[in-house]
Protein backbone atom coordinates (compact mmCIF):
# COMPACT_ATOMS: atom_id res chain seq x y z
CA UNK A 1 0.00 0.00 0.00
CA UNK A 2 1.42 3.33 -1.06
CA UNK A 3 1.58 6.31 1.22
CA UNK A 4 -1.77 8.12 1.49
CA UNK A 5 -2.04 11.91 1.60
CA UNK A 6 -5.41 13.41 2.58
CA UNK A 7 -6.87 16.58 1.09
CA UNK A 8 -9.47 18.43 3.21
CA UNK A 9 -12.15 20.86 2.06
CA UNK A 10 -10.73 24.01 0.45
CA UNK A 11 -7.32 22.43 0.23
CA UNK A 12 -4.98 20.92 -2.33
CA UNK A 13 -2.01 18.56 -2.11
CA UNK A 14 0.65 17.68 -4.64
CA UNK A 15 3.26 14.94 -4.87
CA UNK A 16 4.97 12.34 -7.01
CA UNK A 17 4.71 8.56 -7.54
CA UNK A 18 4.18 6.26 -5.67
CA UNK A 19 2.00 8.55 -3.56
CA UNK A 20 -1.80 8.19 -3.47
CA UNK A 21 -3.78 11.37 -2.77
CA UNK A 22 -7.28 10.98 -1.34
CA UNK A 23 -10.19 13.32 -0.69
CA UNK A 24 -13.25 12.01 1.15
CA UNK A 25 -16.96 12.49 0.59
CA UNK A 26 -17.19 15.14 -2.09
CA UNK A 27 -20.79 16.35 -2.30
CA UNK A 28 -21.41 19.49 -4.29
CA UNK A 29 -17.69 20.29 -4.07
CA UNK A 30 -15.36 19.19 -6.88
CA UNK A 31 -12.12 17.22 -6.86
CA UNK A 32 -9.70 18.19 -9.63
CA UNK A 33 -6.82 15.79 -10.36
CA UNK A 34 -4.00 17.25 -12.47
CA UNK A 35 -1.33 14.85 -13.70
CA UNK A 36 1.87 14.72 -15.75
CA UNK A 37 2.00 11.10 -16.98
CA UNK A 38 5.73 11.21 -17.81
CA UNK A 39 7.10 12.91 -14.71
CA UNK A 40 4.44 11.10 -12.59
CA UNK A 41 3.76 14.31 -10.70
CA UNK A 42 0.21 15.22 -9.75
CA UNK A 43 -2.06 17.17 -7.47
CA UNK A 44 -5.60 16.96 -6.12
CA UNK A 45 -7.62 20.07 -5.35
CA UNK A 46 -10.93 20.07 -3.41
CA UNK A 47 -12.76 23.29 -4.24
CA UNK A 48 -16.11 24.34 -2.80
CA UNK A 49 -17.06 27.50 -4.71
CA UNK A 50 -16.87 28.51 -8.38
CA UNK A 51 -15.52 32.02 -8.30
CA UNK A 52 -13.37 34.17 -6.00
CA UNK A 53 -14.23 37.36 -7.86
CA UNK A 54 -17.48 37.82 -5.96
CA UNK A 55 -15.39 38.52 -2.86
CA UNK A 56 -13.84 41.86 -2.14
CA UNK A 57 -11.76 40.95 0.92
CA UNK A 58 -8.08 40.54 0.14
CA UNK A 59 -7.44 37.70 2.58
CA UNK A 60 -9.48 35.01 0.83
CA UNK A 61 -8.46 31.37 1.03
CA UNK A 62 -7.38 30.81 -2.59
CA UNK A 63 -7.71 27.02 -2.20
CA UNK A 64 -11.48 27.40 -1.77
CA UNK A 65 -12.31 28.64 -5.28
CA UNK A 66 -12.02 26.98 -8.71
CA UNK A 67 -10.59 30.10 -10.38
CA UNK A 68 -7.74 30.50 -7.87
CA UNK A 69 -7.03 26.94 -6.64
CA UNK A 70 -6.50 25.37 -10.08
CA UNK A 71 -3.92 27.88 -11.44
CA UNK A 72 -2.14 27.91 -8.05
CA UNK A 73 -1.88 24.11 -7.98
CA UNK A 74 -0.73 24.08 -11.61
CA UNK A 75 2.11 26.46 -10.70
CA UNK A 76 3.16 24.21 -7.84
CA UNK A 77 3.21 21.17 -10.15
CA UNK A 78 5.34 23.03 -12.70
CA UNK A 79 7.76 24.18 -10.00
CA UNK A 80 8.11 20.51 -8.99
CA UNK A 81 9.23 19.63 -12.51
CA UNK A 82 5.97 18.78 -14.27
CA UNK A 83 5.72 19.85 -17.92
CA UNK A 84 2.75 22.14 -18.33
CA UNK A 85 2.08 20.86 -21.88
CA UNK A 86 1.69 17.28 -20.65
CA UNK A 87 -0.71 18.01 -17.83
CA UNK A 88 -4.19 16.50 -18.09
CA UNK A 89 -7.19 16.67 -15.77
CA UNK A 90 -9.76 14.30 -14.30
CA UNK A 91 -12.63 15.77 -12.33
CA UNK A 92 -15.37 14.36 -10.07
CA UNK A 93 -18.08 15.66 -7.72
CA UNK A 94 -20.50 18.53 -8.21
CA UNK A 95 -23.52 16.51 -7.06
CA UNK A 96 -26.87 17.89 -6.06
CA UNK A 97 -27.28 16.17 -2.70
CA UNK A 98 -30.90 17.18 -2.03
CA UNK A 99 -33.71 17.37 -4.53
CA UNK A 100 -34.41 21.03 -3.83
CA UNK A 101 -35.90 23.09 -6.64
CA UNK A 102 -33.54 23.13 -9.59
CA UNK A 103 -33.69 26.89 -9.91
CA UNK A 104 -32.86 27.67 -6.27
CA UNK A 105 -29.31 28.93 -5.66
CA UNK A 106 -28.75 25.92 -3.40
CA UNK A 107 -29.79 23.41 -6.06
CA UNK A 108 -27.44 24.89 -8.62
CA UNK A 109 -24.17 24.97 -6.70
CA UNK A 110 -22.89 21.56 -7.86
CA UNK A 111 -23.61 22.46 -11.48
CA UNK A 112 -22.08 25.92 -11.09
CA UNK A 113 -18.95 24.39 -9.59
CA UNK A 114 -18.66 21.90 -12.47
CA UNK A 115 -19.17 24.61 -15.07
CA UNK A 116 -16.60 26.89 -13.47
CA UNK A 117 -13.98 24.12 -13.14
CA UNK A 118 -14.39 23.30 -16.84
CA UNK A 119 -14.11 26.95 -17.84
CA UNK A 120 -10.94 27.42 -15.77
CA UNK A 121 -9.34 24.26 -17.21
CA UNK A 122 -10.28 25.27 -20.74
CA UNK A 123 -8.76 28.71 -20.24
CA UNK A 124 -5.56 27.08 -18.99
CA UNK A 125 -5.71 24.71 -22.01
CA UNK A 126 -5.67 21.62 -19.81
CA UNK A 127 -7.66 18.79 -21.41
CA UNK A 128 -10.20 16.92 -19.27
CA UNK A 129 -9.53 13.26 -20.09
CA UNK A 130 -12.28 11.81 -17.86
CA UNK A 131 -14.97 12.96 -15.45
CA UNK A 132 -17.66 11.73 -13.09
CA UNK A 133 -19.76 14.75 -12.16
CA UNK A 134 -23.35 15.60 -11.26
CA UNK A 135 -26.03 13.15 -10.03
CA UNK A 136 -27.12 13.11 -6.39
CA UNK A 137 -24.55 11.17 -4.36
CA UNK A 138 -21.25 11.69 -2.55
CA UNK A 139 -17.88 10.54 -3.92
CA UNK A 140 -14.51 9.69 -2.38
CA UNK A 141 -11.50 9.98 -4.75
CA UNK A 142 -8.23 8.05 -4.64
CA UNK A 143 -5.71 9.53 -7.07
CA UNK A 144 -2.79 7.16 -7.75
CA UNK A 145 0.28 9.09 -8.88
CA UNK A 146 1.95 5.91 -10.17
CA UNK A 147 -0.68 5.36 -12.86
CA UNK A 148 -2.74 8.55 -12.95
CA UNK A 149 -5.85 6.46 -12.24
CA UNK A 150 -8.60 7.94 -10.12
CA UNK A 151 -10.84 5.55 -8.18
CA UNK A 152 -14.26 6.98 -7.31
CA UNK A 153 -16.11 5.32 -4.41
CA UNK A 154 -19.68 6.00 -3.35
CA UNK A 155 -22.02 4.36 -0.86
CA UNK A 156 -23.88 1.36 -2.30
CA UNK A 157 -22.48 1.95 -5.78
CA UNK A 158 -19.97 0.20 -8.00
CA UNK A 159 -16.48 1.71 -7.93
CA UNK A 160 -15.80 3.92 -10.96
CA UNK A 161 -12.30 4.13 -12.47
CA UNK A 162 -11.35 7.36 -14.19
CA UNK B 1 -19.74 45.35 10.52
CA UNK B 2 -20.64 41.67 10.68
CA UNK B 3 -19.31 39.80 7.64
CA UNK B 4 -19.04 36.19 8.76
CA UNK B 5 -19.56 33.84 11.69
CA UNK B 6 -15.97 34.21 12.90
CA UNK B 7 -16.72 37.82 13.82
CA UNK B 8 -19.57 37.04 16.21
CA UNK B 9 -18.80 38.25 19.73
CA UNK B 10 -19.57 36.29 22.90
CA UNK B 11 -22.91 38.01 23.50
CA UNK B 12 -24.00 37.26 19.94
CA UNK B 13 -22.94 33.63 20.21
CA UNK B 14 -24.92 33.40 23.46
CA UNK B 15 -27.99 34.57 21.56
CA UNK B 16 -27.51 31.81 19.00
CA UNK B 17 -27.07 29.30 21.82
CA UNK B 18 -30.28 30.54 23.38
CA UNK B 19 -32.07 30.10 20.07
CA UNK B 20 -30.63 26.58 20.04
CA UNK B 21 -31.91 25.97 23.59
CA UNK B 22 -35.40 27.18 22.88
CA UNK B 23 -35.51 25.38 19.53
CA UNK B 24 -34.38 22.12 21.11
CA UNK B 25 -36.95 22.54 23.91
CA UNK B 26 -39.72 23.00 21.35
CA UNK B 27 -38.39 20.05 19.39
CA UNK B 28 -38.39 17.78 22.48
CA UNK B 29 -42.02 18.69 23.18
CA UNK B 30 -43.01 17.96 19.59
CA UNK B 31 -41.08 14.68 19.59
CA UNK B 32 -42.79 13.65 22.85
CA UNK B 33 -46.16 14.04 21.16
CA UNK B 34 -45.03 12.19 18.06
CA UNK B 35 -43.42 9.29 19.91
CA UNK B 36 -46.03 9.28 22.63
CA UNK B 37 -43.41 9.17 25.39
CA UNK B 38 -41.61 11.81 27.40
CA UNK B 39 -38.54 13.11 25.58
CA UNK B 40 -35.98 15.19 27.39
CA UNK B 41 -32.94 16.97 26.03
CA UNK B 42 -29.49 17.72 27.27
CA UNK B 43 -28.27 21.30 27.11
CA UNK B 44 -27.39 21.72 23.42
CA UNK B 45 -23.75 22.27 22.58
CA UNK B 46 -23.22 25.05 20.05
CA UNK B 47 -19.92 24.76 18.23
CA UNK B 48 -18.14 26.99 15.76
CA UNK B 49 -15.37 25.03 14.03
CA UNK B 50 -13.51 24.74 10.76
CA UNK B 51 -15.07 22.59 8.06
CA UNK B 52 -13.07 19.39 8.52
CA UNK B 53 -13.54 19.39 12.31
CA UNK B 54 -17.30 19.76 11.87
CA UNK B 55 -17.44 16.71 9.63
CA UNK B 56 -15.28 14.61 11.99
CA UNK B 57 -17.63 15.55 14.84
CA UNK B 58 -20.43 13.89 12.90
CA UNK B 59 -18.76 10.51 13.13
CA UNK B 60 -16.39 10.61 10.20
CA UNK B 61 -16.52 11.85 6.63
CA UNK B 62 -17.69 8.60 5.07
CA UNK B 63 -20.16 7.52 7.77
CA UNK B 64 -23.58 6.71 6.37
CA UNK B 65 -25.87 9.46 7.59
CA UNK B 66 -29.44 10.62 7.12
CA UNK B 67 -29.83 14.32 6.38
CA UNK B 68 -32.99 16.38 6.26
CA UNK B 69 -32.76 19.84 4.77
CA UNK B 70 -35.23 22.69 5.19
CA UNK B 71 -34.93 26.14 3.61
CA UNK B 72 -36.32 29.16 5.42
CA UNK B 73 -37.19 32.46 3.84
CA UNK B 74 -39.10 35.67 4.39
CA UNK B 75 -37.70 38.24 6.80
CA UNK B 76 -34.97 35.73 7.63
CA UNK B 77 -33.22 33.51 5.06
CA UNK B 78 -31.09 30.43 5.34
CA UNK B 79 -31.09 26.66 5.68
CA UNK B 80 -31.35 24.17 8.50
CA UNK B 81 -29.99 20.68 8.12
CA UNK B 82 -30.64 17.95 10.62
CA UNK B 83 -28.31 14.92 10.65
CA UNK B 84 -28.78 11.57 12.28
CA UNK B 85 -26.47 8.59 12.08
CA UNK B 86 -27.90 5.52 10.41
CA UNK B 87 -28.34 3.46 13.60
CA UNK B 88 -30.22 6.23 15.42
CA UNK B 89 -32.34 6.80 12.34
CA UNK B 90 -33.30 3.12 12.28
CA UNK B 91 -34.10 2.93 15.98
CA UNK B 92 -36.28 6.04 15.96
CA UNK B 93 -38.20 4.93 12.89
CA UNK B 94 -38.79 1.52 14.44
CA UNK B 95 -40.75 3.29 17.19
CA UNK B 96 -42.74 5.36 14.72
CA UNK B 97 -43.39 2.73 12.11
CA UNK B 98 -44.29 -0.60 13.61
CA UNK B 99 -44.32 -3.37 11.08
CA UNK B 100 -43.17 -6.95 10.83
CA UNK B 101 -39.72 -7.82 9.56
CA UNK B 102 -37.34 -5.65 7.52
CA UNK B 103 -36.41 -3.78 10.68
CA UNK B 104 -32.98 -3.04 9.35
CA UNK B 105 -34.07 -1.26 6.26
CA UNK B 106 -35.15 2.30 5.82
CA UNK B 107 -38.09 1.94 3.49
CA UNK B 108 -40.14 4.77 2.08
CA UNK B 109 -42.50 4.87 5.04
CA UNK B 110 -39.61 5.11 7.50
CA UNK B 111 -37.93 7.76 5.39
CA UNK B 112 -41.06 9.86 5.44
CA UNK B 113 -41.11 9.48 9.23
CA UNK B 114 -37.53 10.80 9.35
CA UNK B 115 -38.53 13.60 7.03
CA UNK B 116 -41.33 14.50 9.41
CA UNK B 117 -38.91 14.57 12.35
CA UNK B 118 -36.64 16.86 10.35
CA UNK B 119 -39.62 19.03 9.59
CA UNK B 120 -40.53 19.22 13.29
CA UNK B 121 -36.98 20.07 14.33
CA UNK B 122 -36.65 22.67 11.58
CA UNK B 123 -39.95 24.32 12.52
CA UNK B 124 -39.00 24.26 16.19
CA UNK B 125 -35.85 26.25 15.51
CA UNK B 126 -37.52 28.66 13.14
CA UNK B 127 -40.32 29.25 15.62
CA UNK B 128 -37.79 30.06 18.31
CA UNK B 129 -36.14 32.64 16.03
CA UNK B 130 -39.53 34.10 15.17
CA UNK B 131 -40.60 34.25 18.80
CA UNK B 132 -37.39 35.96 19.93
CA UNK B 133 -37.06 38.45 17.09
CA UNK B 134 -40.62 38.95 15.84
CA UNK B 135 -39.45 38.23 12.28
CA UNK B 136 -41.91 36.50 9.98
CA UNK B 137 -40.30 33.39 8.51
CA UNK B 138 -41.63 30.62 6.30
CA UNK B 139 -40.11 27.16 5.78
CA UNK B 140 -39.93 24.86 2.76
CA UNK B 141 -40.96 21.24 2.62
CA UNK B 142 -38.23 18.95 4.04
CA UNK B 143 -35.79 17.25 1.64
CA UNK B 144 -34.14 13.98 2.68
CA UNK B 145 -30.93 12.27 1.56
CA UNK B 146 -28.89 9.32 2.80
CA UNK B 147 -25.19 9.53 2.05
CA UNK B 148 -21.72 10.06 3.50
CA UNK B 149 -21.71 12.67 6.29
CA UNK B 150 -19.12 14.75 4.44
CA UNK B 151 -21.11 14.85 1.23
CA UNK B 152 -24.31 15.94 3.02
CA UNK B 153 -22.39 18.52 5.02
CA UNK B 154 -20.98 19.99 1.82
CA UNK B 155 -24.36 21.67 1.31
CA UNK B 156 -24.37 23.90 4.43
CA UNK B 157 -20.57 24.14 4.39
CA UNK B 158 -20.67 25.75 0.95
CA UNK B 159 -23.14 28.31 2.33
CA UNK B 160 -20.85 29.09 5.28
CA UNK B 161 -17.83 28.98 2.98
CA UNK B 162 -19.25 31.76 0.85
CA UNK B 163 -18.91 34.10 3.84
CA UNK B 164 -16.08 32.68 5.96
CA UNK B 165 -14.04 29.66 7.02
CA UNK B 166 -16.08 28.38 9.95
CA UNK B 167 -19.31 26.45 10.30
CA UNK B 168 -21.70 26.60 13.23
CA UNK B 169 -23.61 23.55 14.41
CA UNK B 170 -25.60 22.39 17.39
CA UNK B 171 -25.28 19.00 19.00
CA UNK B 172 -28.09 17.76 21.17
CA UNK B 173 -28.93 14.62 22.98
CA UNK B 174 -32.57 13.57 23.02
CA UNK B 175 -33.55 10.80 25.42
CA UNK B 176 -36.69 9.03 26.51
CA UNK B 177 -37.12 6.11 28.93
CA UNK B 178 -36.30 3.64 26.21
CA UNK B 179 -34.19 5.48 23.68
CA UNK B 180 -31.54 8.07 23.30
CA UNK B 181 -30.21 9.68 20.21
CA UNK B 182 -27.75 12.36 19.27
CA UNK B 183 -28.71 14.72 16.53
CA UNK B 184 -26.70 17.43 14.88
CA UNK B 185 -28.31 20.53 13.55
CA UNK B 186 -26.51 22.85 11.20
CA UNK B 187 -28.23 26.17 10.89
CA UNK B 188 -27.01 28.68 8.37
CA UNK B 189 -28.59 32.12 8.44
CA UNK B 190 -27.51 34.54 5.74
CA UNK B 191 -25.32 37.34 7.06
CA UNK B 192 -28.04 39.96 6.46
CA UNK B 193 -30.42 37.78 8.46
CA UNK B 194 -27.85 37.42 11.24
CA UNK B 195 -27.48 41.20 11.36
CA UNK B 196 -31.24 41.72 11.44
CA UNK B 197 -31.61 39.19 14.25
CA UNK B 198 -28.92 40.86 16.33
CA UNK B 199 -30.41 44.31 15.68
CA UNK B 200 -33.87 43.18 16.70
CA UNK B 201 -32.45 41.83 19.92
CA UNK B 202 -30.37 44.95 20.51
CA UNK B 203 -27.06 43.06 20.59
Amino acid sequence: MSELLTVGISDYKTGRAPLVIVTYALGSCIGICLYDQVAKIGGLSHIMLPDSKMFTQSDINRMKFADTAIPDMLNVLCSMGADRRRITAKIAGGAQMFKVQEDSPLGMIGTRNTRSVKAVLSELRIPIVNEDTGADYGRTLYFDLQTGNVRVQSLNKTVVQL
Amino acid sequence: MLENYEQLNDAQIDVLKEIGNIGAGNAATALSLLLNEKVSISLPKVRLTDFDTAISALGGTEAMTVGVLVNFSGEANGIIMFLLDMEDAKSITNILVQEDGHEDELNELKLSAIQEIGNILGSSYINSISALTGLSIGISIPYTAIDMAGALMSVPIIEFGAVGDKVMFIEENFSSDTHSLISHIVMFAEIDTLKTMMERLGI
